[in-house]
């Protein structure tokens, strides 16, 4: 969805090689973002899963967190290649920016460079030290992997909320003179983009793995393995829910006054004025909106909390300089919104439920909930970065450089596109299925040792099955 | 000056990653050479054990290195990207399969999908070091202008670059085969180290051949370089790298591992520093694009340098903590240890690369590895004279 959305408005460019090239970026960086989010708070889980299993001697947490990890060695690995894919594709792709502002957006992807050698080396202590270091031991060389996920993609989101908001440099002559690192780093956009992605990364993680144990749940699996592994998925993500609702109420508004054109495209701002209506859902073709909801003043109320704010409308901007196909940016965001509150409803039932009863909800549409939440958090962060990333547009660097002037002029991007996406198809299905084998395998729980990748197997397990050779 | 401290640093990012990463990309050859599934089982396991645990906190310096080379050198770095498209999209599809194809052929049960992830694996740990040494040889060659923004196939095409790329391709062997004698000698397994020794001498040959013809061949594409390497300030690297290589060849067979480990090391150090010495301030020879004149402002290069000293400080240790783990045999499954690609499903006795298991030799040929090489140099040879002479 999101690479056919961006080749559909990029089409509106009409730059040759700037079309396939976005495309390609928005599939790769698409479909790398699921991975960065396991990437950055998978461990972290697993790690409390461990925590609980070591602490309260509790085996069905330690049999959890040791599982897991074994998943998380094939999704730290793919995503490995796949975050080098993008590296590449800066330069490949993006010349242009490389060239130009590669001298002040390189810092912060150094800085990413070293949290990423810290999670890659602990990632390869920990997967494979279950076996033979000692518990605590082992859990602490977990530690740095969650804690560098979490700076690694701080310096990421540096990188991608500069180009929102550039600065901390100064030009003169189409070269970059001076550069102050750290205003590139904590850039005005900085101090929203990285708590937000970060927290969607956690809750793309929790109820990714809620969602793997509700559906086992579903299935009649009622067992204390599965609702512990519900648990330590679901709390910690609905926990977070209402906090990162919070810190996109703030994004929004901020973007309001810093990128206001791209505001007016998520709020079908046409003209800048004020009283203005919230539009719901809704499709914006030549000046007219269709199937929205109309509610009057509620933008201006969110934007200022009174009904009298002024909010800056499209029209502000010559139309070479507004974002093309507003209605993806719209839908696009009011779907991540509606996820975000749904989720948060889901969770207030859960906790509802706590508080009266101290159990977790027994109905079935509760677990079917909880079956889909994962995936629907996955939609919400890719719209999302729909938002960011084509509410930019046409610039790559705001208000610097546009995303044509950056592209590469190689011909060719279309072949590489089309075998990319066949590539990326392929590397889904096959993880998808690897991680579905595993399942399964742990499901008839007699094989495990005949697994070499991820951590060995529980000794007495491992005993059984060499006497039963 | 800042500049020439970060390509110092460039360079040696470079180098950990050829020493590291190489070795990584060497052992996926050997895993291609090994043979049939029953003659290749014993050095697969060897090799997916050694590799397991670190080769992606060894492939992290690719990341850096391109990082650092962006940040601090983006004119350069847009050329390069522009000129050489297409060999580095190559790479970048080879380093995407090699991953892949390693991380899944662990989890698959069944041995036609084992069989096909690990031929993905191995025959992407060929193509990824090719196709970079094309793109090293085609910039030392001097094929890279400075305002590149076209794509050229000419510029990695030429007998330079393709040297270049069977070059690396060959030290990424050598490299793969001196460590894994030293993991077989570590592991107590006398058969490995011997197989692995054979590997490792016909890998010195090739790879030195190819070292001698790309500088022969440097004569005419790029005399500079040449001159400096031949008689210059580089001519010190040369003599070292040769010692070296004459060193391993000798030594390999008689034991000391982790002397002829660093050795060898050592001779991949040496090429790669030669080659950066030779063509020094210049980034792409044949143009004025220098270390200092192709890029970054002055902050760019200190906040590098910090953050070099600060990686030097955190990852420094964490790669030594990595890597004394894995040499003390604390990673992984010790007796449930890797079962390689191909390993026949129905015989699944325990994998005999144990560290108190002893297997029959494998069966083959003393000698046999050296006449491939000679066979494989002669090939290369050939192909390059009638690249000449076209």
């Amino acid at each position: 969805m999101l690479a056919s959305g961006m080749m559909l408005h990029a089409v509106a460019q009409g730059s040759a090689q700037v079309v396939p090239a976005r495309a390609q970026m928005a599939t790769t960086l698409g479909f790398h973002i699921i991975l960065a989010c396991l990437g950055i708070a998978f461990p972290s889980f697993v790690l409390l899963a461990e925590f609980i299993g070591l602490r309260r001697r509790n085996e069905t947490a330690l049999r959890l967190a040791r599982r897991w990890s074994q998943a998380m060695g094939v999704l730290i690995a793919v995503g490995a290649v796949t975050g080098t894919v993008l590296s590449f594709e800066m330069g490949l792709l993006w010349p242009g920016l490389m060239r130009q502002y590669g001298s002040v957006l390189g810092f912060p992807f150094a800085i990413e460079g070293l949290f990423f050698f810290l999670e890659a080396i602990f990632a390869g202590v920990y997967l494979w030290g279950w076996q033979r270091l000692p518990g605590w031991a082992h859990w602490w060389s977990g530690v740095p992997i969650a804690v560098s996920g979490i700076f690694g993609a701080m310096s990421v989101i540096a990188v991608n909320s500069w180009m929102n908001q550039p600065g901390g440099f100064t030009e003169s002559g189409g070269q970059i003179t001076s550069v102050s690192p750290w205003q590139v780093f904590f850039n005005h956009a900085a101090i929203y983009e990285m708590p937000h992605m970060i927290l969607a990364a956690y809750m793309v993680a929790g109820f990714l793995i809620a969602g793997v144990y509700a559906t086992g749940i579903l299935r009649g699996r009622r067992d204390r393995y599965h609702y512990a592994g519900f648990a330590i998925g679901f709390v910690p993500a609905a926990i977070l829910t209402p906090f990162q609702i919070f810190v996109g109420d703030t994004a929004a508004r901020s973007i309001a006054s810093d990128q206001p054109v791209k505001f007016a495209a998520m709020e079908y701002v046409t003209q800048t004025s004020r009283q203005v209506p919230e539009w719901i859902a809704g499709v914006y073709v030549n000046g007219n909106i269709y199937a929205g909801i109309k509610i009057p003043y509620l933008d201006s109320l969110l934007v200022g909390f009174g009904p009298g704010t002024r909010v800056i409308g499209w029209d502000s901007v010559p139309p070479a300089d507004r974002p093309p196909v507003v209605w993806l940016i719209h839908l696009a965001f009011d779907v991540m919104v509606g996820i975000g509150s749904l989720l948060l409803l889901w969770g207030l039932w859960a906790a509802y439920e706590w508080w009266r009863r101290r159990r977790l909800p027994p109905q079935r549409p509760f677990w079917w909930a909880g079956a889909v939440s994962g995936l629907a958090a996955i939609v919400a962060m890719e719209c999302g970065w729909v938002v960011t990333e084509v509410g930019r547009q046409p610039w790559v660097v705001y208000q610097y450089l546009t995303t044509a002037d950056a592209a590469t002029r190689n011909g060719g991007v279309v072949t590489t596109l089309t075998l990319i996406i066949i590539l990326y198809a392929v590397l889904g299905v096959a993880t998808i299925a690897i991680l579905r084998l595993l399942s399964r395998r742990w499901r008839r729980g007699d094989t495990e040792e005949d697994v070499p990748y991820g951590p060995s197997p529980e000794p007495q397990s491992a005993d059984a099955g060499e006497a039963g050779r | 000056m800042a500049s020439d401290a970060v390509g110092g640093i460039l360079l040696a990012g470079i180098t950990l990653y050829a020493v590291f990463g190489g070795a990584d990309f060497g052992g996926g050859l050997w895993d291609l050479l090994a043979g049939t599934t029953a003659q290749g089982r014993a050095p697969r396991a060897l090799i997916d054990e050694s590799i397991t645990p670190v080769w992606e906190g060894n492939h992290v310096w690719l990341v850096f290195d391109l990082v650092i080379f962006w940040t601090a050198f983006p004119y350069a770095f847009a050329a390069v990207m522009n000129t050489l498209a297409l060999p580095l999209w190559l790479a970048l599809a080879g380093i995407v399969l090699r991953g892949a194809g390693f991380a899944f052929r662990k989890e698959l049960s069944h041995l036609s999908l084992q069989r096909a992830a690990g031929a993905t694996f191995a025959f992407s740990s060929l193509m990824t070091p090719f196709f970079m040494g094309t793109v090293v040889g085609a910039i030392a060659a001097g094929a890279v202008p400075a305002d590149g923004t076209r794509a050229s196939l000419a510029a990695w095409t030429s007998p330079t670059a393709l040297l270049a790329g069977f070059l690396f391709v060959a030290a990424c062997g050598y490299l793969a085969a001196v460590y894994l004698v030293g993991e077989a000698a570590s592991r107590g397994n006398r058969a490995m180290q011997a197989y692995f020794a054979r590997r490792a001498q016909a890998a010195a040959i090739v790879a030195g051949g190819l070292s001698l013809a790309a500088l022969f061949q440097l004569q005419d594409s790029d005399p500079v370089i040449f001159d400096r390497l031949t008689s210059g300030r580089a001519l010190p690297f040369v003599v070292v790298s040769g010692v070296c290589g004459l060193a391993v060849f000798a030594l390999i067979a008689f034991g000391w591992p982790k002397v002829v480990r660093a050795i060898a090391a050592l001779d991949v150090t040496a090429v790669v520093w030669g080659w950066g010495v030779a063509q020094y301030p210049v980034i792409l020879p044949g143009t004025g694009v220098t270390l200092s004149n192709a890029g970054a402002p002055e902050a760019t290069m200190v906040a590098l340098i910090v953050v070099f000293i600060v990686a030097v400080v955190l990852v420094g240790p964490s790669f030594a903590l990595l890597y004394a783990l894995q040499g003390r045999h604390l990673l992984g499954g010790g007796e449930h240890v890797a079962v390689p690609a191909g390993v026949p499903v129905a015989d699944m006795r325990p994998p005999a690369v144990g560290r108190h298991r002893q297997q029959p030799p494998p069966t083959e040929h003393v000698g046999s590895a050296t006449r491939t090489a000679a066979l494989g140099l002669v090939t290369i040879a050939a192909v390059i004279r009638r690249l000449r002479h076209r």
